[in-house]
């Protein structure tokens, strides 16, 4: 039965915690360094949220720089050739920068001029969150430095040169496997060295509190639409929501309004890469068990002794060996569920989106298209799958075509 | 038998702070660290800091990372660094520290890891990424293990926060000269006397100062305002030079240990 939406309900779910709990996941677990970093950035974040001004700037930000409110938009096609479900694609691909991590930049960045930091960094996996972090320093008028994995950068080579354009320093990072993680150890050595004028803008859900809540918050307007425009355009809401889980942005962002909905089902596909052996795969949830790295306790891929697995994908921007600790929170509680698509049948759907919808998708947004691939047919003709296109694929044009033509 | 007690108060009676080596445990592997300890505590070396090697070491600048990658690379695992604890303990009864990364006491299981130190032989535990709101439940294990669980203070740590810190730490209180990662530097902060005398209004432990303490001046320079002196990458420099063999880094490590330790006389 689909609830009614006149009077909505106080949330089940109203998390995290003081402490930046999810549950047992989530938390503070950095170095002492960073500590007053951290509670400084949670008070200036709640500051900022209590103030109409600074909503009412992020707003206008959100609508005349990043191009909101995105499009729903039904893809006719693409559910003909499924023969299912009524697809509906929230296009966060045409955002500015190309994905939904201009959201959260944008809050982000505003909060960092708002604490008078003049200097800003991140780590960047695809080069979507570094793109859209450099792009609002510019904005903004601050100095920008990325950390991206030196693979990372061969393999996303357009995002790098479009960072430099907007006059970030792209460094390169060549430890370990040389993607998102080492980004991410090298992003938090330069916060604790420059942790009194500098801002971290961490691009996912992950992290040390007040991270994960701060990024979903500035990502929940994706739900807040995508649920207003389905209830215009069907009348009710979807039967089922899928995106793509990496650290978990783009699909809490779209979920979150849909949390105390219990008649919609929620799904987040994972990187299966090669397929479930260690270290050729990013779902944390199929190979995973519970640890803490980078700043938070959650699903983690590592072998028995705590050290962490590689792991391989090939969109950039889910290659990581950790999950955002909410999802694992409501893993646990059954609100969302977790599939996994393989490198192969994410090149499939890349190409069947491209030819029925003349839309060309993320890698890492195409991880759900390829779990509707499976999904749909299942689903009946009355039935709304409502599916997030986080991001677009320009950036992986290249990367596509030799992969493509290395299969051949 | 609390060994760290017991070395303050004697250091403490020879008027002098107290020398605090880093290496990290199987760098570049299990025999070389055994033949490494021997020559640090053979050179005066009070209490030895054993790194664990970590995969994403995010607090430790590059001459520890390559360290933990040297030690992973010939299959250092955590029963190893167990194991090099308990042959070093055959010849040295002064304080090991294990240095570590909260998921690889957590993987273990934190009472199991806990039992297992204690049992080897270690002293204390220092979580690089673990700090007082965290450590509850390593706290209470450690406590009834009679292991000591060592707190970093940093310069960004604001005084009202000293308390907490200090409820949660024994052993001593390490306190980190500059914001930034582990790694030798030129120069040392000025104002480490003043942040000593914070310290001390909060905690009755002994304060050591660590990061980038790499010279004999540095090392004079600290000893006079604090209980202990905290030298790593330059030892870790010391290891990662060629050639590798176990005599050849024993005899670097001495030689480096000569220079350092007059800054403590």
């Amino acid at each position: 039965m689909i609830p009614s939406h006149a009077s909505r309900r106080a949330p089940r779910f109203n998390l995290p915690d003081e402490r930046g709990r999810f549950g047992p996941y989530g938390g503070m677990y950095v170095p002492e360094t960073l500590m007053s970093a951290l509670y400084e950035l949670e008070s200036a974040y709640r500051a900022a949220m209590a103030d109409p001004e600074f909503r009412a700037e992020l707003d206008t930000e959100l609508r005349e720089f990043a191009g909101r409110p995105t499009g729903l938009y039904h893809a006719r096609n693409l559910s003909a050739e499924l023969g299912g479900a009524k697809i509906y694609l929230k296009r966060e691909d045409l955002l500015h920068t190309g994905a939904h991590k201009i959201n959260n930049c944008l809050g982000q960045v505003l909060l960092a001029r708002r604490m008078g930091k003049k200097r800003v960094i991140a780590e960047t996996g695809a080069g979507q969150h570094g793109t859209a972090t450099a792009a609002a320093c510019a904005r903004f008028g601050l100095e920008c430095v990325i950390y991206m994995g030196a693979e990372d950068m061969r393999r996303q080579a357009l995002n790098v040169f479009r960072m430099r354009l907007c006059g970030a320093e792209v460094r390169g990072v060549e430890a370990g496997q040389k993607t998102l993680k080492e980004a991410i150890n090298e992003a938090m050595r330069d916060w604790v060295t420059h942790v009194r004028d500098t801002h971290y803008v961490l691009g996912t859900v992950y992290g040390a509190h007040p991270y994960p809540m701060m990024v979903r918050e500035f990502q929940s307007v994706i739900g807040n639409e995508a649920r207003a425009q389905i209830l215009e355009l069907e009348g009710r809401l979807p039967d089922e929501i899928t995106a793509c889980v990496g650290g978990g942005s783009n699909s809490i962002g779209l979920f979150f309004a849909f949390l105390d909905d219990p008649g919609v089902r929620l799904v987040g596909v994972e990187a299966g890469g090669r397929g479930m052996t260690p270290g050729d795969h990013a779902a944390r949830f199929a190979g995973g068990r519970v640890g803490v790295l980078q700043g938070c306790k959650t699903f983690i891929l590592q072998n028995e002794d705590g050290q962490i697995d590689l792991t391989h994908s090939v969109s950039a921007g889910l290659d990581y060996a950790a999950v955002g600790p909410e999802h694992a929170y409501y893993r646990d509680r059954g609100r969302i569920e977790y599939a996994y698509a393989t490198d192969d049948r994410v090149m499939e759907a890349f190409q069947l989106l491209c030819r029925t919808e003349g839309i060309i998708p993320a890698l890492e947004s195409t991880h759900a298209i390829a779990y509707a691939m499976d999904r749909a047919p299942e689903m009946g003709r009355d039935e709304v799958l409502l599916i997030n296109l986080s991001g677009r694929g320009d950036k992986d044009v290249q990367e596509v075509a030799q992969v493509l033509e290395s299969a051949r | 038998m609390d060994r760290i007690a017991e070395t303050f108060t004697r250091v403490r009676g020879e008027n002098r702070a107290a020398f605090i080596a880093y290496i990290c445990a199987g760098d570049p592997d299990f025999e070389t660290s055994v033949a490494a300890a021997d020559a640090l505590f053979e050179s005066g070396v009070d209490i030895l800091e054993l790194g664990a090697p970590f995969s994403d070491p995010l607090a430790d600048g590059p001459t520890n990372q390559l360290a933990a990658q040297r030690a992973l690379s010939a299959g250092m695992r955590s029963a190893d660094v167990f194991a090099l604890v308990r042959r070093i303990r055959e010849r040295w009864q002064k304080p090991i520290v294990i240095y570590t990364y909260y998921n690889l006491v957590f993987a273990r299981g934190v009472e199991d890891y806990v039992r297992e130190a204690r049992e080897a032989g270690v002293d204390g535990l220092l979580t690089l990424d673990l700090p007082p709101e965290e450590a509850g439940e390593l706290c209470a294990a450690s406590r009834a293990a009679n292991l000591h669980n060592i707190f970093i203070m940093a310069p960004t740590t604001p005084e009202e926060r000293m308390p907490r810190i200090a409820d949660a730490a024994s052993g001593f209180i390490y306190y980190v000269s500059r914001e930034g990662v582990t790694g030798e530097q030129e120069s040392l902060s000025s104002d480490i006397g003043d942040a000593m005398q914070r310290i001390r209004r909060h905690s009755g432990l002994p304060v050591v100062v660590g990061f980038g303490v790499s010279r004999a001046e540095h090392v004079r320079a600290v000893a006079q305002v604090a209980d202990g002196v905290v030298v790593g990458s330059a030892l870790v420099n010391c290891v990662a030079e060629e050639p590798r063999d176990a005599s050849s880094i024993a005899n670097r490590l001495r030689a480096r240990m000569r220079d350092l330790i007059v800054g403590l006389r």
